[in-house]
C-alpha cells in the first residue's frame, strides 16, 4: 500500500480550499459559541446568505467586489434579524430557533417560487469568473512536489482562503483580548452576573452573532468562489454540526482552536477516506465485507470515535489549558 | 454594650412604612403576583442613606423577589421606586446597576473561568474598550491600567490579592462571596444589595465578611441585605425590615424588632385559638 499517497490525500485536503472555508466559518462560530456561549445551530444559514448574496449580486450585473460586500452585509443583517427576537430567550430556545431559521432559509432558496432569483434547486453558476481571472498562477499547471501537488487554480483559492482565515482570526483575537471580549466571555460564564455589573448582555450577544455571522458569510462566499456554483442543498444543517465538531476539537474559546480543529477534522476525514478506499480495494477480507460505498462511510465513524476520545481525555479541546477546563468544577 | 449607631435617629418610629431622614431608596405600592400568590406587596418603604438595613422574613416571604424587582431583574405588576430621586420603573437591570444600585446573588455568581482580576475588570465603569468600536480601534490601555490599579486596591482590602491571577472557579465559598462584594465595589455604587451574604459561608469567615459589610457603610455606601441568621442581623444592622407574605409587617432598630409580637408570630406562627376572636 502507498502510505505516502494516503498522507498526501490527507495533507492536500488539510491545506485545501474546503478546509480554509470550514476554518473561516469555524472562526465565526468560535466567537459565538466558544466566547459568547451562544448555541447557534443555524450557522450554515449565514454561509448560505453570504454565498447567495454575493452570487445574486453578480448575477444582477454588479462587479464581484460589490457582491462580496453585499454577501457579508447580508450575513451580518441575518444576525441582526435572527438575534433581535431570539437572543432575549433562554439559550436552548435560541438554539431551536436558529436551527429552524437555517432550514427555512434553505427551503426558501430552493423553492420554485424563488427560482427567478436564486435558481431554485439548480442554484447559480458562473459568477466567479472575475475572481479566477485575477489568478496570478497558471490555472492548469501543477505546483508543489512529489505527491503533494495542486493546480494553479486551487493554489489561488488556497492562498486567498487562508489569508482570510488568518485575517479573521486576528480580528477575533483583537476583539477577544479587549475589555469587550472579556465582557463577552463573562456573558458565557454567567449572564445574570454580567448584567448585575452594568453590562447590556443582549447588545453584546447581538454583536457577537453579527460579527460571527459576517465571518461565516465570507466563508460561504469562499466556497461559492471555489466551486464557481452554489446549490441550496450544499447548506444542510449537517455543516453546522461538523463546524461544531471542529470548534470543540480544537478548543472552543481558544483563538486558534477553531483553525486547528478544522485542519485536524479534515485531515482525519480525508486521510481515513483514502485509507479505507485503498484497504477496500487491496485487502481481500475487507473488500469482502465492505462495499466501496460502505468503506467510504467509515470516515464518519472514525471522526465520531476521535471526538469521543477527545471528550474523555481532553474535554476542553486541544488548545485550551487543562486548568481552565477544570476550574468550574472546583 | 454595643453603641446603637441609630442613636441620633431614635425619633424614627419603628412602624411599617415610616418616613426617614434622607432616604436613598423610596418604594411605593410595589406589587408582584405569581398566579394567585402575592409575592411582593409593599405599600411604602424608605431606606435611609449610609445605613445597613437588613430585610428578614421566613422562607418564601418574597425577600429575593423584592430584590429582583428593585434591581430590574424582574418586572412588577405595579408600583414605583426611585434611587436618589431617580425613578427606576421599567429600567433594565444593567442600567439599574449603572445608576448605582448593584446587587449580589444568593447563589454566588462569580465568573468561574475568568481570573479574579478579570472578574473585577468586567465591572470597571470607565472603559472605552468595552464597546465594540473601542475594542476594534484600540486605545483602551490607559483606562485598563487605571482599572487594574483600582481593582488591585479593592482586592487587597478584601484579602484576595494572592488570588488575583487564579480562576474564580477555584475560590472557596466564602472567598466567592468576598469577590462578589469586591466586584460590586468596582462600580462605585450608591447602594449595595446583598442577597444572603453569609449563606454557605464557613462560620469562621462570617465575622470577617460582616466587617467588610460594615466597611461598605464606612466608605459612604448604603447597604440593603437579605439575611436569615438573626445573630448576624442583630450584630450589624442599623435598621431591620421584616417581610412576611410579601408585606412589610414591621421595621425598626434590631433590638426593638426582636421583641415585636408581629415578628415573633411571623417566624413561629400563631398560638392555637389566638386568631379566632
Amino acid at each position: 500500500m502507498d502510505w505516502l499517497q494516503i498522507l498526501a490525500a490527507g495533507v492536500l485536503a488539510t491545506i485545501g480550499p474546503v478546509t480554509a472555508g470550514y476554518a473561516l466559518s469555524a472562526v465565526g462560530l468560535n466567537l459565538q459559541f466558544g466566547y459568547a456561549g451562544l448555541l447557534n445551530f443555524g450557522h450554515v444559514a449565514f454561509m448560505l446568505v453570504g454565498a447567495y448574496g454575493a452570487a445574486m449580486t453578480v448575477e444582477f450585473g454588479a462587479p464581484l467586489w460589490l457582491g462580496l460586500l453585499v454577501g457579508i452585509a447580508a450575513a451580518v443583517v441575518l444576525g441582526l434579524l435572527l438575534g433581535i427576537p431570539t437572543l432575549r430567550l433562554r439559550a436552548d430556545y435560541f438554539a431551536i430557533t436558529s436551527i429552524a431559521a437555517g432550514e427555512v432559509l434553505r427551503l426558501l432558496v430552493r423553492s420554485s417560487a424563488a427560482e427567478p432569483l436564486t435558481g431554485g434547486v439548480f442554484g447559480i453558476q458562473g459568477f466567479a469568473g472575475d475572481f479566477h481571472a485575477l489568478n496570478p498562477f497558471t490555472t492548469s499547471e501543477l505546483y508543489g512536489f512529489g505527491q503533494f501537488v495542486v493546480t494553479g487554480r486551487a493554489l489561488w483559492v488556497i492562498l486567498v482562503g487562508w489569508a482570510l482565515v488568518i485575517l479573521s482570526t486576528l480580528l477575533v483575537a483583537r476583539l477577544i483580548r479587549s475589555p469587550w471580549g472579556r465582557i463577552l466571555t463573562a456573558i458565557r460564564e454567567d449572564e445574570d452576573a454580567t448584567r448585575s455589573l452594568g453590562r447590556n448582555v443582549f447588545a453584546y450577544k447581538l454583536q457577537a452573532l453579527m460579527i460571527g455571522g459576517g465571518i461565516a458569510g465570507l466563508a460561504g462566499i469562499l466556497f461559492a468562489l471555489e466551486q464557481q456554483s452554489i446549490h441550496p442543498d450544499a447548506f444542510q444543517p449537517r455543516i453546522t454540526f461538523m463546524l461544531y465538531v471542529m470548534v470543540i476539537l480544537g478548543g472552543a474559546g481558544s483563538i486558534w482552536g477553531a483553525v486547528l480543529g478544522a485542519a485536524l477534522f479534515n485531515f482525519l476525514f480525508y486521510a481515513t477516506d483514502a485509507l479505507m478506499a485503498r484497504l477496500q480495494a487491496n485487502v481481500d477480507w475487507i473488500g469482502a465485507i465492505l462495499s466501496p460505498a460502505e468503506a467510504g462511510l467509515i470516515k464518519y465513524v472514525l471522526v465520531g470515535v476521535a471526538l469521543m476520545l477527545l471528550m474523555v481525555f481532553r474535554p476542553q479541546g486541544l488548545l485550551r489549558s487543562r486548568d481552565e477546563g477544570r476550574s468550574d468544577a472546583a | 454594650m454595643r453603641v446603637d449607631p441609630m442613636q441620633p435617629e431614635l425619633a424614627i418610629a419603628p412602624e411599617p412604612g415610616v418616613a426617614k431622614p434622607d432616604p436613598v431608596l423610596t418604594v411605593d405600592g410595589l406589587r408582584r403576583a405569581f398566579g394567585g400568590l402575592r409575592a411582593v406587596d409593599v405599600d411604602h418603604l424608605e431606606i435611609q442613606r449610609n445605613t445597613i438595613t437588613s430585610i428578614i422574613g421566613p422562607n418564601g416571604a418574597g425577600k429575593t423577589t423584592l430584590f429582583n424587582l428593585l434591581t430590574g431583574f424582574d418586572a412588577p405588576d405595579e408600583g414605583q421606586w426611585s434611587l436618589d430621586g431617580d425613578g427606576l420603573v421599567g429600567v433594565p437591570a444593567h442600567r439599574v446597576a449603572q445608576r448605582g444600585m448593584v446587587r449580589t446573588f444568593q447563589l454566588t455568581k462569580v465568573l468561574p473561568r475568568l481570573t479574579v482580576l478579570e472578574n473585577m475588570l468586567v465591572a470597571a465603569k470607565a472603559q472605552p474598550g468595552a464597546t465594540f468600536r473601542g475594542a476594534l480601534f484600540g486605545g483602551w490601555q490607559t483606562a485598563e491600567r487605571q482599572n487594574e490599579e483600582q481593582a488591585t486596591e479593592i482586592l487587597e482590602r478584601f484579602g484576595l490579592t494572592a488570588m488575583a491571577g487564579e480562576y474564580a472557579g477555584r475560590l472557596s465559598g466564602g472567598q466567592r462571596k468576598l469577590l462578589e462584594m469586591a466586584r460590586a465595589l468596582m462600580m462605585m455604587p450608591t447602594m449595595v444589595m446583598l442577597d444572603e451574604p453569609t449563606a454557605g459561608v464557613n462560620p469562621v469567615l462570617i465575622q470577617s465578611l460582616l466587617e467588610h459589610v460594615k466597611g461598605l457603610r464606612e466608605s459612604g455606601m448604603t447597604v440593603l441585605f437579605v439575611e436569615h441568621d438573626m445573630d448576624v442581623v442583630q450584630s450589624i444592622s442599623d435598621w431591620v425590615v421584616v417581610v412576611a407574605e410579601g408585606r412589610v409587617i414591621a421595621e425598626g432598630p434590631p433590638g426593638v424588632i426582636a421583641r415585636n409580637p408581629a415578628v415573633i408570630e411571623a417566624y413561629l406562627g400563631k398560638r392555637h385559638g389566638e386568631d379566632e376572636e
